[in-house]
């Protein structure tokens, strides 16, 4: 009920939008609503996940006119609720004091209920077409909001290969669904479940909603769309859009793959597991690479959905061979790093929303010095920047250390693929995560540390109350759900528990903190232990020091071994943090190659240093298949230009194959 | 719980402590000797952090409070992290709160601390021993990992307590791909040590150097806890090593005093013999250039994967 009153409101707030855009206080004032109604979802979301309320459904008369809208929120829905909410009530309570700065802000705020509307509307779907329909309105909403900034070239490319990509998703999940209706053609999720599919559409169901699901969520080699479109739109929606939409993205993988398809063979397991390793390396490999802050934010979106499928995968596998409870803590690890990465994620782009509100680059050859300036900003993109490093005792580590466990446990599944597989992406994900780490060092340290590289950094200002607060609320999740452990995989495990058929359960006889997954001599891990024994010797060593040692401090210029130069110039760029990353890395994955021009003495040209770097995916996959489809669309093209008799002739010769269909066809 | 495992943890907690500075100052001095040198006392390294101690802090005007928490942050970790390695005794009693992957994440705390007081000031040179040790760090990590991996599929479990155990029982053979994880861990060590080739603890204002460039704008007692945090990581590693590969003389639960006290001598002389092996090595061998790091930990990963695919191989033989 609260829900239904929620997702109704959304839809009025974007009208009012529209209506009254022109005042200042109505953006202000739909976000507020917007926010108001996330707070709602979330509540209802954690009434249910709390209870024992089953599954309520609910059906309402429009839509099509032989097929009522159907309406269902299970544990499932009731996470992704959550998933969704939390970081959507953040976005929102920062827009409102963010939205003020925009230039382009009416061509935003009627879209962004729309957009929250699209993604809760899929996560209470129970048929496919309203999941369809609500599918759209995310893609399209956030589609304009892409486009709001239109004056920029690159953002109408971005929102060029957005509309493209969503469009090859949708095409991909409609027949998905169509094969999963069966000849009957009953598109709700009941009789999916009940339906059971025959080899060669099973495959082709899970192959289709990888493509489709896969696409939105930006899986490796289909994630051309992501870093472009979501650092294109403003900053709380890119939020939203890398923390939020990738994992309603997800979750329509997990709704096909574990509830409506059910039985998935194991070597789709193996094949998402190798697509997740190598998305979240290549993923991360980009980000380390890139100098916009945010298109590096979005390209870590691709490795952390990498890590997602990784755990899907491997629950899959386990699923298929009969190993429920190694299936549920896969499931479980790849459901906490999505929790996880919503919050983290969102953290980092509303940080760096800030960062552009308050010294309006993106660049991380214009940033600088900002902890000192933004103490707030700063401490809380560094409580990101740790998470996401994977580092204890946040929530980013206690999401991979169960992926981590249930992949060690992979090679239980006696094929000889997986026996040898495993450890390969073992390897792939224990690359990305030091990589990640690497990364965020890099992003933190131009941005926020050293010497101001621009004038607008060195004049940056704290931004205003509400968008500060609003990013300490998203930090402060970010150690509490790293700090409860146990708690996070209890819940969870109701969530799990009808997918799979078992509960996750925490064996242990260690007590509460301790997180132990299969059993006691496994493998045990306790943040909360860790932090307190931390914090002990962390007191201790001060203590001690400032004891027996000197307490004085002498503030200084730097030395810099005697040679110190006041041009912010000299430090350490972006560019230069990841150069032994390139020449080692990048040299074989992205042909990275550098140039060195040092002129002549005495001549007065200056010195030129000069790296090329090839998108490998970009030029060798979508470049060759976009000549393809304009070499085809010409030949097509001369389709339009015959003669009457031509015309009649193609008709016929179509009617007489249909009909020659449909005699086959009962034949059978 | 018991009142035994919290006991040996106290001790741990100041052993971990008291040993680093003396590893130290016995690795110089066997360098020293090596090189023909009579060298520093083994007790310098102490008498160094305590001058250390007593100077005033210097701070740059541009450096933020990241630099001046990093010091005991990075401490901290590496203290912690010696505490969780069964040295003389696995009935630990924070044994079950870390495995060794929590323990590798946990290190890499530390690292991502120093690195971001490396860049904190806004010199080059932090810069670029951030950087460089960014990209050891990005190597040498998931060769750890594969280590932990490869250990885990042998002994089923990524507790160096429980692997202590179990090759204590008595359950494990002489097995390749068991050489194969010793040799890319200690090759891990070595990286994230910054002992030659990869780096040299010894040099100052090099170009090559990455651990002294992060650190160079740290002096006083900043830079003491930093020096100790460095002289406990040594130690960490070797403990580790011995631990997970050479677990005998430890003592159990279950085991009297005498059991602790051989288990205590017996860690002590893997220590010596260990750190003997640290010198020696290095004075036979030369640093490497910086952009040969990937092939050097390359290799690690490399022999990490091996030994977890050798297992099958060796099962199917």
């Amino acid at each position: 009920m609260l829900i239904a009153v929620a997702l109704l409101a959304l839809p009025l707030l974007s009208l009012f939008a529209i209506v009254a855009g022109r005042k200042d206080w109505a953006h202000s004032a739909v976000y507020a609503g917007a926010f108001l109604a996330s707070v709602a979802l979330i509540s209802a979301g954690l009434e249910h996940l709390g209870g024992h309320l089953g599954a309520p459904t609910l059906e309402l008369p429009f839509g099509l006119p032989w097929l009522k809208a159907h309406f269902r929120v299970d544990n499932l829905s009731a996470l992704f609720l959550l998933i969704v909410n939390v970081p959507a009530a953040a976005a929102s309570a920062f827009a409102i004091g963010y939205s003020q700065h925009l230039a382009e802000r009416r061509r935003v705020t009627p879209f962004y209920p729309l957009f929250l509307f699209g993604m809760n509307a899929v996560l209470v779907a129970d048929d496919a077409f309203m999941f369809l329909v609500a599918w759209e309105f995310m893609s399209l909403a956030s589609w304009l909001m892409v486009l709001a900034d239109h004056r920029r070239d690159e953002n109408r490319k971005a929102a060029m290969v957005y509309l493209t990509m969503a469009v090859f998703g949708t095409f991909c999940l409609l027949p998905c669904f169509g094969l999963m209706a069966g000849h009957e053609g009953d598109y709700t999720f009941a009789s999916m479940r009940l339906h059971s599919l025959g080899p060669l559409a099973s495959s082709l169901v899970v192959l289709l909603a990888l493509l489709g699901a896969g696409s939105k969520a930006g899986l490796v080699p289909l994630h051309a769309w992501l870093p472009l479109a979501h650092p294109a739109a403003p900053s709380h929606v890119s939020a939203l859009m890398s923390g939020v939409m990738t994992k309603v993205a997800l979750y329509g993988l997990i709704r096909i793959l574990f509830d409506l398809h059910g039985q998935v063979g194991w070597q789709w397991g193996a094949a998402m597991m190798v697509v997740g390793g190598i998305s979240a390396v290549m993923g991360v490999l980009y980000a380390v690479m890139q100098d916009d802050l945010k298109t590096l934010l979005a390209y870590s979106t691709v490795e952390n959905v990498g890590i997602v499928v990784i755990g899907l995968g491997l629950a899959i596998a386990f699923k298929d061979d009969g190993e429920k409870n190694l299936a549920a803590l896969a499931l479980v690890a790849g459901l906490y790093h999505a929790v996880n990465h919503a919050v983290i994620k969102s953290l980092l782009f509303l940080g760096a929303g800030s960062v552009i509100t308050a010294t309006g680059h993106r660049s991380l050859g214009a940033l600088g010095g900002l902890l000192k300036r933004m103490p707030w900003t700063g401490a809380a993109f560094l409580m990101g920047a740790a998470a996401i490093s994977a580092l204890p005792p946040l929530n980013g580590f206690v999401s991979e250390w169960l992926v981590l466990q249930a992949l060690f446990k992979g090679p239980a599944v006696p094929h000889w693929a997986m026996k040898f597989g495993v450890p390969v992406v073992g390897a792939l994900l224990a690359l990305a995560a030091a990589l990640a780490a690497t990364c965020f060092v890099r992003a933190y340290g131009v941005a926020f540390l050293g010497r101001p590289r621009s004038e607008q950094a060195a004049e940056a200002g704290e931004v205003t109350f509400g968008m500060r607060w609003s990013l300490a609320i998203m930090a402060a999740l970010c150690v509490v759900l790293g700090a409860i452990p146990v708690t996070v995989t209890d819940a969870l495990s109701a969530v799990v528990q009808p997918l799979i058929g078992t509960h996750f359960a925490v064996s242990s006889d260690l007590g509460w903190p301790f997180l132990s997954p299969v059993s006691n001599t496994r493998g045990s891990y306790s943040g909360t232990v860790l932090v307190m024994i931390g914090l002990t010797l962390f007191g201790i060593a001060i203590a001690l020091v400032h004891r027996i040692g000197n307490t004085k401090i002498r503030a200084a210029d730097a030395w810099d071994c005697g040679t110190p130069d006041d041009n912010p110039a000299t430090q350490y760029t972006g560019q230069s943090f990841a150069q032994p990353l390139r020449r080692s890395l990048g040299a074989t994955v992205f042909r990275a190659r550098e140039t060195v021009m040092m002129p002549q003495p005495f001549d007065e040209q200056p010195a030129r240093h000069q790296v090329s770097m090839i998108d490998p995916i970009w030029t060798g996959l979508y470049v060759r298949l976009a000549r393809l489809v304009d070499a085809v669309a010409e030949r097509v093209n001369r389709l339009q230009y015959l003669t009457v008799r031509r015309y009649l002739l193609m008709m016929f010769c179509t009617l007489v194959f249909l009909l020659l269909v449909v005699a086959v066809r009962q034949q059978q | 719980m018991n009142l035994n495992s919290v006991l040996w943890q106290m001790v741990q907690i100041v052993l971990a402590l008291a040993t680093a500075p003396l590893i130290t100052g016995y690795v110089r001095l066997v360098k020293a000797r090596l090189n023909g040198r009579r060298g520093a006392s083994v007790l310098q390294p102490y008498r160094d952090l305590y001058r250390l101690t007593q100077k005033e802090a210097v701070v740059a005007h541009s450096a933020s409070w990241i630099f001046r928490a990093a010091p005991y942050v990075v401490f901290a970790s590496a203290w912690l992290a010696a505490c969780l390695i069964p040295t003389f005794t696995t009935n630990i009693f924070l044994a079950p709160a870390a495995d060794l992957i929590a323990l590798v994440a946990l290190l890499a705390v530390g690292r991502f601390w120093l690195a971001l007081a490396g860049m904190d000031v806004g010199t080059a040179f932090g810069g670029i021993g951030a950087s460089r040790e960014m990209l050891i760090a990005s190597l040498a990590e998931p060769a750890m990992l594969m280590v932990t991996f490869s250990l885990s599929l042998v002994s089923g479990t990524t507790q160096p307590a429980e692997i202590v155990a179990f090759v204590l029982g008595g359950n494990v053979g002489i097995e390749v791909s068991i050489g194969l994880a010793m040799a890319a861990m200690v090759m891990v060590a070595i990286a994230e040590n910054g002992r030659i080739p990869i780096d040299n603890p010894s040099t100052h204002l090099e170009l090559t150097m990455v651990h002294e460039a992060m650190v160079l704008e740290y002096s006083g007692r900043h830079l003491a806890m930093i020096e100790a945090a460095a002289m406990v990581k040594l130690t960490l590693y070797m403990a580790l090593v011995a631990c997970l590969f050479a677990p005998w003389g430890m003592a159990q639960p279950g085991a009297g005093p005498v059991g602790v006290a051989v288990g205590m001598a017996s860690f002590m002389l893997k220590l010596f013999v260990l750190a003997t092996g640290l010198g020696l090595f290095e004075t036979a061998i030369a640093k490497m250039r910086v952009f040969r790091y990937a092939d050097f930990l390359g290799g690690a990963l490399l022999l990490g994967l091996l030994a977890t695919i050798f297992l099958y191989v060796s099962e199917a033989v």
